[in-house]
């Protein structure tokens, strides 16, 4: 149980996705005008985030990996398919996008609503394949990778959150010229980032 | 059509900027420029990439349905991306090593899936390779220049050789760690942009 605990705080602010491994920063920068914004794309992540790292982690495990065929003929076992990684992860998560949708707008209107055109998005955020890919590469369990999924998930969310409520009131600030709109918002993350360095080396 | 053909070349690298202000591809800008040399390594990568997804949804566009083509779009960029990370780790293992993910990230930077959708789309083939061409050349010309600052200050070295020796090799220059961080980066790229819209003043924002 520690060990995933553990997992969780260091997913949400060790190695926040946004300010620490810099994944997701289109939507990141483009998205953070509006808390009310922030607060939608936010929660899209955390879910499809929570939804397509377990899931990815499965076909890793019993299609792509090297041997993992055996389960089916053990005349498969040779076979590594691990190359076709890419393909598969991002055909997934275009997949779960989709169906998150159709389940959202079926069984939840409102929440549908509410997250409206982030949804779609989400597909080409690269948080969401970045998570996907560490958790190949760091080899994570079942469980380990659910956590490691809702983890990301939550931090790239509060650093969105977090970005967009200092930009509403950089409104009332005299920024330089060429500085203003992107340029700021680059220096607000960098001080951001400078913030979250204080969660380094947190164990549990 | 030459000087179209110019234009659509060079256009990106100062004028429309894909990093600067496109907002396109900046989590890798961020991440790699911590050393030129995998900087470099990232730059080629994704030109060629960028420019071979161009040339061939361009030759597709018309065969390509409406509604499906977003998913086309993807399979073939990451159809290309595999053949680039198999490249580099056949030939230079340890610096995709270094890259970990960010070279298969390569399919969901938002320059490439941009430039297909904005351009190629629309383009014939070889107007849609000089587009992907300038605009990996506008990426490269951020990261480079980042990466160069980033490496010479934070760590005294140029391509991993030792340009200002440092202080803890005897040296007299006391390297500033900052820039080796993530916040150094957002930092750098925050300032570039400053820069580029100084000299080009009709890019800058209205307060919104």
């Amino acid at each position: 149980m520690e060990q995933y605990l553990n997992l969780a705080v260091r997913a949400v602010f060790v190695e926040n996705m946004a300010l620490a491994l810099f994944l997701g920063m289109c939507s990141f920068l483009a998205c953070s005008k509006k808390v009310a914004t922030g607060i939608g794309l936010g929660a899209a992540v955390v879910f499809v985030q929570s939804v397509t790292v377990p899931m990815n982690n499965l076909i890793h495990h019993y299609l792509l990996n090297d041997g993992a065929l055996a389960w089916i003929s053990p005349e498969l076992a040779q076979y590594d398919l691990s190359f076709l990684g890419f393909l598969c992860y991002i055909g997934t998560i275009a997949a779960m996008v989709q169906i998150v949708e159709m389940t959202l707008d079926r069984y939840f209107p409102a929440l549908y609503a509410a997250l409206g055109v982030f949804l779609p998005l989400i597909a080409v955020n690269c948080a969401i394949l970045g998570g996907s890919l560490l958790m190949v590469q760091r080899d994570y369990t079942l469980a380990e990778s659910a956590v490691f999924g809702f983890g990301s998930g939550v931090g790239w969310a509060l650093a969105v959150i977090a970005l967009a409520s200092i930009r509403e009131r950089m409104r009332y600030s005299n920024v330089p010229q060429g500085l203003r709109g992107l340029g700021m918002t680059f220096i607000l993350t960098g001080l951001m980032a400078i913030g979250f360095m204080a969660f380094g080396g947190i164990q549990l | 059509m030459a000087s179209a053909a110019r234009t659509t070349f060079v256009d990106p690298l100062f004028e429309n900027n894909p990093i600067a202000l496109q907002v396109l591809g900046i989590c890798s800008a961020l991440a790699v420029t911590t050393k030129l040399e995998t900087a470099a390594v990232m730059c080629l990568a994704v030109i060629s990439v960028l420019a071979l997804s161009n040339l061939s949804i361009s030759l597709l566009r018309n065969f390509i349905p409406g509604n499906i083509r977003i998913i086309v779009q993807l399979t073939i960029i990451a159809s290309l991306v595999i053949v680039t990370d198999q490249i580099l780790k056949a030939y230079l293992f340890e610096i995709s090593k270094q890259l970990s993910v960010f070279v298969g990230l390569i399919i969901t930077n938002c320059i490439i899936m941009g430039r297909a959708e904005a351009f190629a789309m629309q383009n014939g083939p070889i107007m849609s390779l000089l587009d992907g061409l300038g605009n990996g050349l506008g990426y490269s010309v951020i990261l480079m220049a980042t990466a160069f600052l980033r490496e010479l200050f934070s760590q005294g070295k140029l391509f991993g050789t030792t340009v200002l020796t440092t202080a803890n090799d005897g040296g007299w220059y006391v390297p500033n760690g900052l820039l080796g961080l993530s916040a150094g980066a957002f930092f750098i790229i925050g300032l570039f942009i400053w820069a580029l819209r100084t000299w080009k003043s009709d890019q800058v924002e209205e307060e919104g």
